[in-house]
């Protein structure tokens, strides 16, 4: 009847949900297969962070135990102790925090708006524009070093959390401009149209119309951010600009975490360190998959 | 209340795509106007333009007498309904409704005032705290609507407001509009690719194909009087039947084996040609049980009971004919036959060549 009329929202409405990933769809042997390479991934995935859970747990002589005993005779929360009363690992845990968070937050700020400019303003070379972004994503961090060392120490911003922030926003920032870009995109364009005769202006539009439907959107790539290689879990960059202890990161800080002498390893402690570090990722990710999941089952506009 | 010039307006897409092609229309204050056409012919870009969310290549458009080529959307003071109704997805009803009046600087006494007045109006005062995605396909479009109307706008733009609906509910709909908007004595500039819908709501049709402005005028100048035969054939349904002819002598047409006499009126028209397209409207084909004079022969092929009348489908030479008639004409018996009449007056008349009415 109508529908040869209006193929394009129906498209875009389509997209606006993602279709499940399930394995109802599948049949006989390919559900098999399926379920096989899920639970081997997983099990892939997680056995190491059992280990370093289950190592956590241990005390230090059954640590070294031959053979190795994957599951802990006695439980001993001494290695939690240590590491919590250790008041350079909280300082970590607190510089990371601040890092991560800020990061996250300025990068997603910024890719709204690019993304935005990106998906729906008229500009020129825009293709050209989007291709060196993504160029900017190929280069090895390595080669960044010391350049961005060198920039640093002439700011005086060594050992100070912008240190962190500014480069860790810029190798993020692609990424996130192109998930946000995307996800712009979906958005029926009648919408902006329509606010645009409301008498919104653009800026208006982005803030009270855009934002608010990109829910979706702007959790995914905050997570993706967040847990990215350039927030919680980076190490380079964290390793050579954070000179002064109280500065540093986690991942330098369990690194560095040292036992009583120099040849000795506090294997428990490092783990325990390593599940104090992954919670709140966990935490984060629960949160925010919960806010998806919302915003993905409002979506529809029209019936 | 205003009134709405387009002047030669042209709109290429990518340079090349024809959206509009120096097309002009004038809409008087408080006048209904439907732009009608095919769809892709460039109705929506019409509506866009005026609206200011397009802009055109060439031509100029006035509201009031005054050049808004160079406005901004909001400045215009339009309010445009779209065909997939665009409702603010994370507002509720009220906020759909409230949210342009708070922009355009009303205060909160008259922003309930207005919701009230129209909600009211279009029946949706309990909804008003639904999210769309809470909304049937009629009641969102009435939140489209009341929202439009909450603006109190100079114009109204609707493109093809009630597609999404379905059938029955389209034609109430129908007819609400109409009342809806003679209360209102609003100038509206409403978009459809449905005849029916031009024909029973418009005050004035503009018919368009390809971007070009083909007629305009009264719903029944275009039906009586259609200057080719793009306009006979778009509109009325079932469709205007087509038949080739040959001019034979002053004012004698040989259509297949047959001889017609039309009125000595065309004489002069049809010199130095020598091929016409005949075009007859169904309801103007009579049909007959038994063979009178002046009637034809032609096989029955099918019968369509559409509730007051039954459509006819004749072959006639190889020609498929459709003529609209009574319900019971047929009776029940299955019928092979029928003899048909046309009223040689209400023939039109179409140049082979340029298609243009004769
Ligand atoms: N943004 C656009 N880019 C390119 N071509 C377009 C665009 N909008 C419309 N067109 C083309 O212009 C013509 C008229 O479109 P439109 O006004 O939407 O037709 P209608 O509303 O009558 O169906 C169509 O051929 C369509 O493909
Ligand atoms: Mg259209």
């Amino acid at each position: 009847m109508s529908i040869k009329n209006a193929p394009a929202y129906r498209q875009s409405n389509k997209k606006y949900r993602l279709a499940p990933l399930d394995s109802k769809h599948l049949t006989g042997l390919a559900r098999i297969f399926f379920c096989l390479a899920i639970i081997s991934m997983v099990v892939f995935n997680l056995a190491p962070f059992l280990w370093q859970f289950f190592s956590s747990l241990k005390n230090s002589k059954e640590l070294y135990l031959v053979p190795v005993t994957y599951i802990p005779a006695k439980v001993s929360l001494t290695a939690y102790e240590k590491v919590i009363s250790n008041p350079l690992f909280l300082r970590y845990f607190l510089n990371s925090v601040i890092v991560s968070i800020f990061t996250t937050f300025v990068t997603l700020s910024l890719a709204s708006f690019a993304g935005y400019a990106l998906s729906r303003l008229k500009l020129k070379f825009k293709t050209a524009l989007q291709f060196l972004l993504l160029l900017a994503c190929l280069f090895p961090q390595i080669i960044f070093l010391v350049p961005l060392y060198e920039l640093m120490a002439r700011f005086s911003l060594i050992s100070k959390p912008l240190a962190l922030v500014l480069p860790y926003v810029t190798f993020s920032l692609p990424l996130a401009i192109w998930m946000m870009t995307r996800f712009f995109l979906t958005i029926p364009k009648e919408i902006e149209e329509q606010a645009m005769v409301d008498g919104f202006k653009r800026l208006a539009i982005l803030r009270k119309i855009i934002l608010p439907l990109s829910w979706p959107a702007l959790a995914t790539t905050a997570i993706l951010i967040f847990i990215g290689p350039f927030a919680w879990n980076e190490f380079l960059f964290s390793l050579s600009f954070m000179i002064k202890d109280t500065s540093k990161t986690v991942p330098v800080g369990i690194a560095l975490l040292s036992g009583t002498s120099m040849y000795e390893i506090p294997w428990s402690q490092i783990c325990a360190a390593c599940v104090l570090t992954t919670l709140p990722l966990v935490l984060f990710v629960i949160i925010f998959e919960r806010k998806i999941i919302e915003g993905l089952t409002r979506g529809a506009v029209k019936g | 209340m205003a009134e709405v010039r387009l002047e030669n307006i042209t709109k290429l897409f990518g340079g090349h795509i024809i959206g509009l092609k120096d097309f002009s229309l004038q809409v008087k204050n408080g006048e209904f106007v439907t732009i009608l056409g095919p769809s892709g012919s460039g109705k929506s870009t019409a509506l866009r333009i005026i609206a200011g969310l397009e802009h055109p290549d060439k031509g100029n458009i006035f509201i009031d007498e005054v050049n808004v080529n160079k406005h901004l959307p909001q400045e215009r003071d339009v309010a445009f309904v779209f065909q997939s109704y665009a409702l603010y997805p994370h507002m509720d009803v009220y906020e759909n409704i409230a949210v342009g009046l708070r922009i355009k600087g009303c205060c909160k006494a008259e922003i309930q005032k207005r919701v009230q007045e129209v909600t009211g109006l279009l029946e949706i005062g309990k909804l008003l705290k639904r999210k769309p995605k809470a909304l049937s396909g009629g009641q969102r479009q009435r939140v489209a609507l009341a929202r439009a109307i909450a603006k109190r706008p100079k114009v109204f733009l609707l493109d093809e407001p009630l597609s999404n609906l379905d059938a029955s509910l389209r034609e109430r709909m129908r007819t609400e509009l109409k009342m809806l908007f003679n209360k209102l004595k609003a100038t509206v500039i409403y978009v459809t690719h449905d005849q029916t819908e031009a024909m029973s709501l418009s005050d004035k049709i503009a018919l368009i194909n390809n971007g070009m402005l083909k007629q305009v005028g009264l719903p029944d100048e275009l039906y009586y009087q259609p200057k080719d035969l793009f306009v006979a054939s778009f509109l009325g349904s079932p469709p205007i039947n087509t038949l080739e002819a040959d001019i034979i002598g002053e004012n004698a047409l040989m259509c297949g084996k047959i001889c017609l006499n039309i009125s000595s009126d065309y004489r002069l028209k049809l010199k130095n040609k020598n091929k016409v397209i005949l075009g007859l409207r169904p309801e103007d084909i009579k049909v007959y049980l038994e063979p009178k004079e002046n009637t034809y022969l032609a096989q029955l092929i099918l019968i369509e009971r559409i509730g007051k009348y039954t459509i006819l489908s004749l072959n006639w030479q190889g020609q498929i004919l459709k003529a609209i008639t009574e319900r019971d004409f047929i009776g029940q018996h299955k019928r092979d036959s029928i003899w048909f009449q046309f009223d040689m007056n209400k023939l039109y008349l179409f140049d082979k060549e340029t298609l243009n009415t004769i």
